[in-house]
């Protein structure tokens, strides 16, 4: 029983080492591609307002808007031919700037409600 | 009467007048109610109709939690005015966001009143199927984006759409086309026929910081200037305003909904959730009488209590 035991302590304990080593390793990597990606960020729509705006970020970001008010909005870039769906409350629309530009938006359901992406790399 | 219309005093009260200066404003128990000064007069045998407004249905925030109920209460008001109204309007915004089942339920509570509603989009009517939803269900026979003109009782009846292709500073758009269609459709009227005008947004400048009033609206009133009596009913603030200029008498309606705050009172146009039991001080109908000068026309807005 000892005999046959042994082994397979010894190898629950490489497949252990191995096992610490794999997620070191996977949390440096993990690490390093956060510090590389960029991060996505959100824009809280209150009191018929965008904010932040202007929003500077990286390539590759996504940005998440959020509506906050009681009454719904919608997100309308022409430059990018971007049209949300119309948000309620609490509801959210995301969308991924690949390309650097400045990108002005506005709500298609109350026009006077500005905002600017501005992506630089 | 009026010299810059050059309108004799006789021409005036053949095209009878309808006009907001008839009403005066009273309050009782803090209720401020427009009414008629000879309203007696007014209420008794003339062609009226009801307008509401901005039901929102669907919408069930702190602001309101139960808009179907208070639809249903004014809706029971209008069923209980002392004259059965003609028809009613309903001046957009019918649904929060355009959802079948939100027009449908409105649909079968305005057919409880037993009366014919004429409707205008607003805003939140057309966020669905760029606007098939509202369309199929309340545009049967209107043209392009859901206007359409009517007659009743020898007044000319206009229904406009200021809800689509919204421009900067957010106000409500008519377009070309739309304005075109209006010149010809009261081209060749007499000046002598009453014009009611319905529109979601209101079509004069009530507060453009806010989005409240119409880009083009000026230009769709110019091919109504000749015309001796022009009543303009819109929604979209939720609260009574009126106005009047040469023959034009603007009035904006109650929300069946919730209230929102007078223009720069407050941060953003956004519904206003009151304290317990003033909601409905703030909710209501308007009735809209049509008389000889010598009991002259008028609104009457009544809140839900």
């Amino acid at each position: 029983m000892f005999e046959t035991d042994t082994p397979t302590v010894q190898g629950r304990r490489a497949l252990l080492r191995a096992c610490l080593a794999g997620a070191a390793m996977a949390a440096i990597a993990t690490t390093v591609r956060a510090v590389d990606a960029p991060k996505d960020a959100t824009v809280k729509i209150d009191n018929f307002t965008f904010a932040p705006t202007p929003l500077t970020i990286a390539p590759g970001t996504t940005v998440k808007w959020v509506n906050e008010d009681d009454i719904p909005h919608a997100i309308y870039c022409q430059g990018l031919g971007l049209r949300s769906h119309p948000m309620d409350t609490n509801d959210s629309f995301s969308h991924r700037f690949d390309q650097a530009g400045v990108f002005d938006y506005m709500c298609s359901l109350h026009p006077q409600m500005r905002g600017r992406i501005v992506v630089q790399g | 009467m009026d010299t810059e219309t050059g309108l004799s005093r006789r021409g005036a009260l053949r095209c009878m007048t309808w006009a907001g200066t008839a009403m005066i404003w009273t309050v009782a128990g803090g209720i401020p109610r427009a009414r008629l000064i000879a309203e007696a007069e007014a209420a008794s045998g003339g062609f009226t109709f009801a307008q509401i407004s901005d039901s929102h249905l669907g919408f069930d925030k702190p602001a309101n939690p139960h808009t179907t109920d208070t639809l249903a209460e004014a809706l029971n008001q209008v069923k209980a005015l002392p004259e059965k109204p003609a028809f009613m309007i309903h001046t957009g915004d019918i649904s929060h966001l355009s959802k079948p089942a939100q027009f449908d339920t409105a649909r079968q509570l305005m057919a409880g009143t037993g009366l014919v509603t004429y409707t205008v989009p607003g805003e939140h009517d057309i966020l669905e199927e760029d606007g098939k939803s509202y369309l199929n269900r309340f545009g049967k026979g209107a043209k392009g984006d859901g206007w359409y003109s009517f007659d009743a009782s020898g007044v000319h009846f206009i229904g406009l759409v200021n809800v689509v292709n919204l421009q900067g500073q957010g106000l409500g758009n008519l377009g070309h086309e739309q304005l075109e269609w209006l010149e010809k459709d009261v081209a060749h009227r007499s000046a002598s026929t009453p014009i009611v005008v319905m529109a979601h947004v209101p079509l004069w400048m009530v507060y453009p910081e806010w989005g409240w009033g119409t880009g083009d609206g000026a230009q769709a009133l110019s091919y109504l200037k000749r015309f001796g009596s022009v009543t303009v009913l819109n929604g979209h603030i939720h609260q009574v305003m009126q106005k009047v200029e040469g023959n034009v008498a603007f009035h904006t309606a109650r929300s069946t909904a919730f209230a929102q705050p007078a223009p720069g009172t407050a941060k953003g146009p956004g519904p206003m959730t009151l304290p317990a039991g003033e909601l409905r001080q703030h909710l209501g109908i308007a009735q809209v009488s049509l008389v000889s000068v010598q009991a002259p026309l008028a609104i009457v807005d009544t809140p839900l209590i």
